[in-house]
């Protein structure tokens, strides 16, 4: 019954904005409405007035705090994007946002653990487990860790650059690795994904083929998605001028640049930070099958 | 013209040049990467099952399916005969296509035919139609067997459970959607 998964929906929001606040995390409200998304080649923003758009994600508001010298802030707020709808999205959802100066996406993974943890024995007392499709994925357990790479050559049998070239990574993704990643009964960080796939994250030092980013898995459903933040505006900028092109050389229209946000990009300390899908944490804490679920009401009943 | 952003549960779409009916469908989307639109369709002709995924900017044809009322007339071999009675227009329809349904048409009864361009894919019957019982055995009065029902044959040659008190001769009520008998038509 739905109205269950309201109260659990509830209990979960409670106890992340506990965990965050006993961490001494600052909860802020950035504005909804923005002139200007991250351009992204595959996010499409709802544009509203003429000039104004909806907020994709608010990562370019609460990363301009962190450029204003903001150590430790966290959001929950609505997000929407355009022409997503499925089992597992909806166009209007819940977004957790936490960013961290001085740390970077190893502190966000260890985050995370924490935080999946603190919910699930608050909110799942006597049983504290995930659920999805029938598998139950412990928290408690110690989590794994596996590269896009390793993850690629295990499940699907093929190399991931040789994917992205073919242009068949999100169907060996979607069809072999996130079922590979679906047996395992322990939280799943795929990490250090290939730099074309990271828009906005700071490349390995090392290895400036592969980005600082990371998602995270629970019975292979995509819960979250953090990175070390890239924090050199020429090259952020690069990378969204990137992205617009794909988009005009596929008919969809080039998106406007976040200008305030790339002029104090340069202000921004080493940080990193990390956006969790709250409705779909919800889904596993109920064990529901469907994002419609776990909503008061999804648009085609409204 | 459908786009991926139309397909939904129930959309019929034409495909290598059959129309399929969408009878399962879902969005994927990997983290910031491009959408998959996963379909699982009918072949509304033969009833086979295919599995497409699809990406955006992707566009279908839509099925170009009509609805007629139409009389049905006659069987001869595996073909049955459907007239339209505006037009005079007759469409035939193989046995195979016609599956089930042909267990409870009559001569002379009306039924929606389902038209695909010129051909006829389909019908779609009422849900509920007569038909006299031409064979099922006597109920032996007294029995206590325990059986609550026995067989019978109708006069399309569908043999189907009926009550015991059912005889030959009697007019029956048939739900079409299960194949079940529904009731005995008084009088």
């Amino acid at each position: 019954m739905k109205s269950n998964a309201l109260w659990l929906r509830a209990q979960i929001i409670r106890a992340i904005r506990d965990f965050f606040w006993e961490r001494g995390f600052l909860e802020v409200e950035t504005p909804l409405l923005i002139p200007a998304n991250a351009p992204e080649e595959h996010i499409n923003p709802f544009i509203t007035l003429p000039c104004w758009q909806l907020q994709t994600s608010p990562e370019i508001c609460m990363k301009r705090l962190l450029c204003t010298g903001h150590q430790r802030i966290f959001q929950i707020s609505h997000c929407w994007r355009s022409d997503e709808r499925g089992s597992r999205h909806l166009s209007e959802f819940t977004m957790l946002e936490w960013y961290r100066a001085g740390c970077d996406y190893l502190d966000l993974m260890a985050d995370c653990e924490g935080l999946l943890q603190h919910v699930a024995s608050v909110c799942l007392p006597g049983n504290p487990v995930y659920r999805r499709k029938s598998r139950e994925i412990d928290p408690f357990q110690s989590w794994r860790r596996i590269s896009v790479q390793e993850a690629f050559l295990r499940f699907g049998q093929v190399d991931v650059w040789d994917c992205l070239q073919k242009g068949l990574y999100e169907e060996i993704l979607t069809a072999q690795v996130e079922p590979g990643l679906a047996e395992f009964s322990e939280p799943v960080i795929l990490m250090d994904y290939p730099s074309k796939l990271a828009a906005l994250a700071r490349l390995k030092p090392d290895q400036n083929i592969l980005a600082e980013r990371f998602e995270l898995y629970m019975g292979g459903l995509e819960l979250a998605n953090g990175f070390s933040e890239l924090n050199n505006p020429v090259e952020q900028r690069r990378r969204f001028e990137e992205a617009n092109r794909l988009r005009l050389e596929k008919c969809i229209a080039p998106l406007p640049m976040p200008e305030p946000f790339l002029r104090e990009l340069s202000d921004m300390p080493p940080s990193a930070g990390i956006a969790l899908g709250v409705d779909r944490l919800v889904m596993l804490a109920a064990g529901a099958d469907t994002i419609d679920q776990v909503v008061a009401f999804t648009p085609e009943e409204l | 013209m459908y786009t991926v952003a139309d397909l939904k549960k129930g959309l019929k779409i034409t495909l290598d040049g059959d129309p399929y009916l969408v009878v399962a469908f879902d969005f994927v989307k990997p983290g910031k990467g491009q959408a998959l639109y996963r379909t699982k369709m009918r072949n509304m002709i033969n009833g086979t099952l295919l599995d497409r995924t699809y990406r955006s900017g992707e566009t279908f044809e839509s099925a170009n399916l009509e609805e007629r009322q139409m009389e049905y007339l006659y069987k001869e071999g595996s073909h049955y005969t459907f007239m339209d009675q505006q037009t005079y227009e007759q469409v035939v329809m193989e046995e195979e296509t016609m599956g089930d349904a042909k267990y409870f048409l009559l001569e002379n009864c009306k039924v929606d035919v389902m038209l695909f361009g010129e051909k006829a894919i389909g019908i779609a019957l009422p849900n509920f139609v007569n038909l006299r019982v031409t064979e099922t055995e006597q109920w032996a009065k007294g029995d206590t067997s325990g059986n609550d029902s026995k067989p019978a044959t109708v006069e399309t040659g569908y043999v189907l459970r009926v009550p015991p008190f059912i005889e030959e001769g009697e007019l029956i009520v048939i739900d079409t959607r299960n194949g079940e008998y529904s009731t005995r038509v008084k009088g």
